[in-house]
């Protein structure tokens, strides 16, 4: 495998739309997605539950077809070519890879029969995945006297065994506790330090931010963003809060920071607070402060947040991905009703 | 919770792995490696269901009466073979609903496995038992009235194992439409093997029966299984007997896998 494959991306889908028929209700999961994730990247689809990131990934998985529209996956299509793609890729799912009355030994074993690896090359490839995930240890224990992380591990080997081309991830961190998580994270980065095409769903803010290159954030079933985590921020802007001591003032206040800030600022008040939200706030705000204390309106208190990805989706959808993830099961954030 | 440790090698391209793609017959055979290892692992469990059938036959074959025709063992045996099959078979569903929840089968699914390969290997798993069984069974009986004919049962095998594999298909569907809930797997599976195991007449001879019965009985595939079977092991090769038996178990086998492969590629 080359890197110089760039030119050509790993995943090619074109308006990828997939319906559910549930209770005579048309459900429009992921609706005309078109997506290029090149050679190396590591791409975290962030979004709600009930979004469409883990049908997109089905259906690059080849799990379940696509209604309409098509998809490329290392080159092969994803209908007429499932064999293919299957060979190609490596798949960590909700679930667990290893079935629990099975030990993890023969799991990788019958993973690497069934992508014909030859005996001799299945066990070298096994001994360097249970090096390599701390498991020599619980290899040759059932599956079910494992821990939930000791699991996690075993399913990304599974995943791995074959060389995979690109790797998906659904959901990998969900159920792990926080130290488990961090290790996984690190697994992940190294893998994409190696050259592994990752592609990942999580609606762990902290877990897009902190791993991927590239977020591509989903919501009822379109891209509603597709930018490094950074610039996703940046775009957004740093919100300073300015706290002052009557209503007038912080009027007389907002109006100063609205002329004398540029660019795409939004500039609010509410009681005797003035929020606002601009690109580089934080280096504007020692500025503006000393110019409103200049034009008789000193600011009593301020505070300066770092925007999260939290903030830029709700900017996007004016919802919190944290309420949506909270509540998860009790609503379903799928778009229903409006069939094509 | 064990200590963490991040991994300390490179997990990528330090050797290349050879993969070839590969067939039908290898991937039943990974599958079928795969279902059996668990078992080969517990030996003990695997004794105790050797010894299912015997319980059966210790307790059931002192009631038989005394036929004029031969000894009744050997009217008996072909049918508790047939029995065995069909209990082990209808079975293959079960442990698939554990794998569907906890997430294995799913990866399965994304592996170059083909989906009929998935069905006719664990299908396998439960013939496999079942030919053991029959050994077992057969080698417990003949010191007493029963005459083995080696010839008969081999074929009387082929047609048992071509029976159980659409019967395990079968339960695999089953297992698949019922998703994460096992009693409707458990519930449809009771409901309906006892009615094939009575109308096969396996346990008791359906002759002086009422016609709604006997045609029920025709309908059933078992039936001709149960027949072909009993002259097989008797050492008889009567034609229309074991065409019978062997398409009856042809026609349940296809007809299982293709059932099996169209409601695994719905489900997903």
């Amino acid at each position: 495998m080359t890197n110089h494959t760039d030119q050509r991306p790993v995943i090619r889908t074109q308006a990828l739309t997939r319906h559910f028929t549930r209770s005579k209700k048309t459900v429009e999961a992921v609706r005309g997605l078109d997506l290029e994730i090149h050679q190396g990247e590591l791409v975290a689809f962030l979004g709600p539950n009930g979004a469409g990131k883990s049908t997109t990934l089905r259906m690059l998985t080849t799990l379940i077809p696509p209604t309409s529209g098509t998809a490329e996956v290392a080159g092969h299509d994803v209908v007429r070519s499932r064999a293919a793609v299957r060979r190609s890729i490596g798949y960590v799912g909700q679930g667990n890879a290893a079935a629990f009355i099975q030990r993890g030994r023969d799991e990788l074993m019958s993973q690497a029969r069934a992508h014909g690896i030859p005996r001799a090359a299945a066990k070298a490839r096994i001994e360097e995945l249970l090096v390599a995930f701390d498991l020599q240890e619980y290899a040759d224990r059932s599956v079910q006297t494992l821990s939930g992380g000791q699991r996690r591990r075993l399913d990304i080997a599974i995943g791995l065994l074959n060389h995979p081309e690109v790797l998906f991830l659904d959901e990998p961190s969900t159920g792990l506790d926080p130290q488990n998580r961090a290790n996984l994270q690190e697994q992940i980065r190294r893998l994409h330090e190696d050259g592994t095409t990752i592609v990942l769903t999580t609606h762990y803010l902290e877990e897009a931010d902190a791993l991927a290159g590239r977020v591509i954030v989903i919501d009822h079933g379109v891209v509603i963003a597709d930018d490094t985590a950074t610039r996703l921020k940046e775009r957004l802007g740093d919100l300073v809060l300015l706290g002052f001591g009557t209503e007038a003032e912080a009027t007389a206040a907002a109006a100063r920071a609205d002329s004398a800030l540029s660019g795409p600022t939004t500039v609010e008040r509410a009681g005797t607070q003035v929020s606002i939200r601009a690109p580089r706030g934080a280096d504007s705000a020692p500025a503006l402060a000393i110019d409103l204390a200049a034009h008789g309106t000193p600011a009593i208190r301020m505070e300066v947040h770092a925007p999260t990805l939290d903030d830029v989706f709700l900017d996007l959808t004016g919802r919190s991905l944290r309420e949506s993830a909270g509540s998860a099961g009790s609503t379903t954030t799928q778009t229903e009703g409006a069939a094509a | 919770m064990t200590t963490i440790a991040v991994p300390t090698t490179q997990v990528r391209r330090t050797t290349r792995v050879p993969s070839s793609p590969t067939g039908f017959l290898t991937d039943t055979w990974t599958v079928l490696v795969r279902e059996l290892t668990p078992k080969l692992r517990q030996p003990a469990s695997m004794l105790f269901a050797m010894m299912q059938p015997l319980v059966f036959l210790g307790l059931f074959a002192p009631l038989l009466p005394a036929v004029e025709s031969g000894s009744a063992l050997q009217w008996f045996v072909p049918g508790i073979v047939v029995m065995t099959a069909l209990m082990g078979a209808s079975m293959t569903g079960a442990d698939l609903t554990a794998e569907i929840r906890s997430g294995s089968h799913e990866r399965l699914l994304v592996s170059p496995l083909s989906r009929p390969s998935l069905l006719v290997g664990r299908a396998l798993k439960e013939v496999v038992p079942v030919l053991f069984q029959t050994a077992v069974i057969l080698a417990v009986v003949t010191p007493f009235s029963f005459d083995l004919h080696l010839g008969g049962v081999l074929v009387g095998a082929v047609i048992v194992s071509l029976f159980a594999i659409g019967l395990g298909a079968l339960s695999f569907a089953l297992a698949t439409a019922a998703k994460e809930q096992d009693w409707v797997f458990w519930t449809v599976q009771q409901m309906l093997i006892f009615p094939l195991l009575l109308l096969s007449g396996v346990l008791l001879p359906l002759d002086g029966a009422p016609g709604w019965l006997r045609f029920l009985s025709d309908i059933n595939p078992m039936t001709y299984v149960v027949e072909a079977e009993r002259a097989l092991f008797a050492g008889q090769f009567p034609a229309d007997a074991v065409i019978g038996g062997f398409v009856a178990a042809a026609a349940v086998a296809v007809g299982g896998v293709l059932v099996g492969v169209r409601t695994m590629e719905r489900s997903s």
